[in-house]
């Protein structure tokens, strides 16, 4: 499938016997790592992607892909595909035995580009991040390439690459590692990871079957077909059924693999009569790990070779998605020297607390899905029996907490939050999305921020702001995009063309930001907030822009 | 809000007993479920996670710490030795 995609070519170094000069070069091209690349190769930048495969990922891997990764996708210029080909879901059902215990809606509100949630197998991901990656024309995507020696020093990075043609070897400036949970970079440099191994094992298995069964995930406790575990069902594209079984620490991985213990297995779940065909079969078992840092000196962490969770939850290939949506932006701001190197230091001043919360959760998680004593299976079993009747203990039962996209409080990159603002949202959190009707239509505030410093300017049934106040957000050195927003009848028309401008139409922009006339809001490159105000001061903007962009190295030192 | 440990049951001799009652003619392992059912609706009937930790750490004194206070001093308190 699209191997032209996967194609080893032999490396210029090999062919010129030079070696090669870079400024970044990324290891992996994994979705993290496709991520990292065409977020840089958007802001300009020229990356190596080195990758020692030449193909896809085996197996459907990491299916879930939660709303904030395809909001950063749609930046990334590839969402749509991925929301097309994928099966969109938002419910979740938890059964005991074979009767349901609850139901949840993971986006109970309207009013979101994009959903809740889409399954889609990883390869599929892939292949439409490398065409992506190819179409940007500044990702060099060398399949078959692997690192095997590492040097980092103050000024550079210095790899060999193994290719099948040979060694060669690259200099850059920084090097990004996304290169999986066993990061070969990591072992390289000697760096550790630490954390917690689950004595559990679990049977992943794909199976492509014609089934009526709604687009939602299934879990069930004690099933009937499999007592005493629990069972994972979840939809993927074109048909094929991701079914997870849980088969506790003594099951033996070679044997549970077999086809025919697996096809009994499926069988007495979906019955004798339904006929499918084995897809990939996997038997696994998690850590929830990570690095103490993200950064080492000119070397960056990203995604699983970074931290690592249980699957349950979602919470492994979105949180590294997340990584590099946090990370591409600052090196390139660092790479245009528009920013000082310490922009670098709050990647891992943000992401670190971010693995941590998903590691949190998704050992809770695994505590209630494989209780470790016997005091906690009983608590477990007490809280699925009185979900049934009490639906307070509904909200102890723990099947997965959902992948929701990390807010980076306290940032070191925001000056703090000096006016009042009652929405639930706070400073350092991925932007709500609320649909907008602009001049050329109804469109979507997700779509307007983003690659850039965005200040929106909520003007609401005020009068317009003076042009030259919106104006000047675009000079200085450190520019802010303006938006401005209205309420609905206020005048679109009368705003400067070359301003971009939206009416609220249903009024949510108001309602999920808290938004009086005059309020503003400066939202990052990545789209996280990082300052609002009840009023527009131009020097209070430039301040926040140069805090969130290191613009003075005595801007962090001061925090 | 703090944990109330003066005394608050209306009236305790009937409680007790009321509890012993419950567990009568359960196995042990029914006995533990039970326990833990019970605990699980308390707490949410309390659902202030303070009053519910400052519970768990008075429950938990004196069963592990060798020089810990005897149960059911309460967690506040501290007591020279």
């Amino acid at each position: 499938m699209h191997s032209e995609l996967f194609a080893y070519r032999k490396a210029p170094e090999l062919v010129s016997g030079k070696g090669g000069r870079y400024r970044v070069v990324v290891v992996g091209a994994g979705p993290v790592g496709l991520c990292a690349a065409i977020d840089l190769a958007q802001h300009g930048i020229d990356v190596l992607l080195v990758d020692e495969d030449n193909k896809a990922s085996e197996g459907s891997r990491a299916i879930c892909f939660s709303q904030r990764t395809l909001e950063i996708l749609d930046r990334l210029g590839c969402g749509e595909r991925v929301v097309r080909k994928g099966v969109v879901w938002k419910h979740g059902k938890v059964f005991l035995r074979d009767r349901l215990l609850y139901q949840f809606d993971l986006q109970p509100e309207a009013g979101h580009k994009r959903p809740a949630f889409i399954n889609l197998q990883q390869y599929y991901l892939e292949q439409f991040l490398v065409e992506r990656a190819i179409e940007t024309r500044r990702v060099d995507l060398r399949w078959r390439n692997r690192v095997i020696s590492v040097v980092s020093g103050t000024h550079n990075v210095t790899l060999t690459i193994h290719t099948p043609d040979g060694d060669y070897s690259v200099e850059c400036d920084y090097l990004v590692a996304a290169d999986g949970a066993r990061s070969p970079i990591r072992s390289l440099l000697g760096l550790e990871v630490t954390g917690q191994v689950f004595r559990d094992r679990f049977l992943i298995a794909d199976v492509r079957m014609e089934a009526d069964f709604p687009t939602e995930r299934w879990f069930w406790f004690d099933p009937p077909f499999h007592p005493n575990q629990s069972v994972l069902l979840h939809r993927q594209a074109d048909n094929v059924w991701r079914i997870d079984f849980q088969l506790g620490w003594d099951a033996d991985p070679e044997i549970e693999t077999q086809p025919d213990r697996v096809i009994s297995r499926i069988r007495a779940m979906l019955g004798e009569a339904r006929p499918f065909t084995l897809e990939w079969v996997s038997v696994y078992t998690f850590r929830c790990q990570r690095m103490r840092r993200f950064r080492h000196g000119r070397v960056f962490f990203l995604g699983d070779a970074a931290h690592q969770v249980s699957p349950f939850g979602a919470r492994g290939a979105n949180s590294g998605i997340q990584d590099a949506d946090n990370f591409g932006w600052k090196l390139a701001h660092v790479l245009k020297a528009a920013a000082s190197d310490r922009l670098l230091d709050s990647y891992d001043a943000e992401r670190v607390p971010a693995a941590d919360e998903n590691i949190l959760n998704s050992s809770r998680s695994t505590d209630f899905i494989t209780p470790k004593s016997n005091i906690s299976r009983t608590f477990r079993d007490a809280a699925l029996q009185l979900a049934r009747t009490h639906p307070f203990a509904r909200t102890l039962v723990n099947s997965g907490r959902l992948s929701v996209p990390h807010t980076y409080l306290g940032s070191p990159l925001d000056s703090g939050d000096h006016d009042s603002f009652s929405a639930k949202m706070s400073l350092g959190a991925a932007c709500i999305d609320v649909p907008l009707t602009g001049r050329a239509g109804p469109g979507w505030l997700i779509d307007q921020i983003g690659n850039r410093f965005v200040c929106i300017y909520y003007a609401g049934d005020d009068r317009l702001p003076p042009n030259s106040l919106i104006e000047c957000l675009r000079d200085g050195a450190i520019a802010a995009e303006p938006i401005v927003i209205g309420t609905v009848g206020w005048p679109l028309t009368a705003v400067p063309e070359h301003i971009p401008a939206f009416i609220d139409t249903h009024g949510l922009f108001a309602k999920r930001y808290d938004a009086t006339p005059g309020s503003s809001y400066l939202f990052r490159p990545d789209q996280h907030l990082n300052a609002r105000w009840r009023t527009l001061d131009v020097n209070t903007v430039r301040s926040a822009l140069s805090r969130a962009s290191c613009l003075h190295a005595s801007t962090l030192a001061a925090s | 809000m703090t944990l109330i440990t003066d005394a608050h049951l209306a009236r305790p001799d009937d409680f007790y007993e009321a509890l012993l009652h419950a567990h009568r003619g359960l196995s042990e392992e029914q006995s533990q479920l039970l326990n833990a059912r019970l605990i699980l609706l308390l707490a949410n009937h309390v659902g202030d996670l303070d009053v519910l930790r400052e519970a768990l750490a008075a429950a938990r004194a004196g069963i592990i710490d060798q020089e810990g206070q005897p149960p059911g001093t309460g967690s506040g308190g501290k007591e020279s030795t």
